[in-house]
């Protein structure tokens, strides 16, 4: 198990009002994300939790990037992972911002 | 959205707890107790170098069916196969305790248990045990006081051990095809008793044997459901209002419903020898037709009762 943060800048507060919204289920090759909006609107933050160790690099990698290309400013990402791709990991991030712009 | 499946004509079985919650209940209606922004995780998976889940793999909370108000709550069993530890169990019996507290028009008309559990969680054995017998005896006293606590089950993990235990505590059982009910489960019997007693990774034994179609026919359940989430939901509006009281008649009946059936089937050691013994119409074959040829079997003296 491994845990660490990753923070970042955003261009744009995320779009929505939703407090909090969770996706994804923690199993094996999955991950759960946890959405919570409560940082200063130009910046994001995700904690991982993950149940393979040694893939950190990958991890910011592919944060840095989900960060770049959606802007979630405002928001925290809690993730308890079982092993989850990378590909699947971005699916799951992008799902939970999303999410944060529907109805509760 | 518009060009996807209605979420209730979604599968079950694929279905995540949150998603069975959503489209069993009317839309919107769900009201989440202890959701997972309280993080209420366990304390024990992580000396064990587990990752855990926010709400340690339990959903619990309140909504509307058909406009009546129920409490409910859905295992998540892809987490850890769905087992019960200490802080998962705690949120199913405190639910079962609000059911009873509530009074006027919170008074739930039924508690929904969505079971998906292979039983009590390892890493914390001791602690997932108390909470079996809580819930059990909370359940007991949900339905001392004349609401109805139904069990649907039809996940991946089934409801084995305590959850087994637990699912024929309940007022009525709705299952599909999926589903397997039992104590003990295939892996566990062939690990203390042989390969000859019991091969885990022959399937259709384990079907025959546990499965839903099985448990249905010998009154181990008492409605069969194909695998939507709308027949979930139909089936439950329907048998709310036909739970047997519980009290010492339907208990007593219930008793004399298992003798005579252990009578009647006792030295069966396959599910097929029953379904011959009962002079079902082509035994051979009921593990294999549709869910609709199914349906239409007439089950076995005994098995369609009034008397959980």
């Amino acid at each position: 198990m491994e845990q660490f943060q990753v923070r970042g800048m955003a261009r744009q507060r995320a779009p929505g009002h939703r407090p909090d919204a969770i996706t994804g289920v923690n199993a094996s090759g999955n991950l759960e994300v946890l959405v919570e909006r409560v940082l200063p609107d130009r910046e994001c933050l995700v904690e991982v939790t993950t149940a393979v160790t040694g893939f950190r690099g990958v991890w910011e990698a592919v944060i840095q990037n989900f960060f770049e290309r959606c802007s979630p400013g405002g928001l925290r990402f809690s993730i308890n992972d079982g092993g989850a791709r990378p590909d699947t990991v971005t699916l799951r991030l992008m799902q939970g911002m999303r999410l944060m712009e529907t109805a509760p | 959205m518009s060009n996807l499946l209605q979420p209730n004509e979604a599968d079950w079985y694929e279905a995540s707890a949150r998603e069975r919650i959503a489209a069993l209940l009317d839309p919107t209606s769900f009201v989440e107790f202890l959701g997972p922004e309280q993080r209420l995780t366990s304390p024990h998976l992580a000396q064990f170098n587990l990752t855990g889940a926010f709400d340690d793999g339990i959903v619990v909370g309140r909504g509307r069916l058909d406009d009546q108000v129920l409490f409910v709550a859905a295992q998540e069993g892809r987490f850890l196969g769905g087992a019960l530890g200490e802080v998962h169990g705690a949120k199913l019996v405190g639910l079962l305790r609000a059911a009873r507290e509530c009074t006027g028009r919170n008074r739930p008309r039924a508690v929904l248990l969505l079971l998906d559990t292979g039983g009590v969680r390892l890493q914390e054995a001791n602690a997932g045990e108390t909470a079996i017998s809580e819930i059990i005896r909370a359940i007991v006293e949900v339905r001392s006081a004349g609401i109805p606590v139904l069990a649907l089950v039809g996940g991946r993990a089934g409801a084995f051990g305590g959850g087994g235990i637990i699912t024929a505590c309940c007022s009525r059982i709705v299952v599909s095809e999926h589903a397997r009910v039992s104590v003990s489960g295939p892996e566990v019997i062939e690990t203390n008793k042989g390969v000859e007693e019991f091969d885990s990774k022959d399937r259709a034994l384990v079907w025959r044997i546990c499965g839903a179609r099985t448990r249905y026919l010998t009154g181990g359940a008492d409605h069969y459901v194909k695998g939507s989430i709308r027949d979930f939901r139909e089936a439950v509006i329907a048998l709310i209002p036909h739970a047997s009281p519980f009290d010492l008649a339907t208990l007593n009946a219930e008793q004399q419903r298992l003798e005579e059936r252990l009578e009647r089937f006792g030295d069966c050691r396959d599910a097929l020898e029953i379904w011959r013994k009962a002079k079902l119409p082509d035994p051979e074959r009921i593990a294999d037709i549709t869910d609709d040829a199914f349906l239409c079997i007439q089950r076995t003296r005994g098995a369609n009762h009034d008397a959980r």
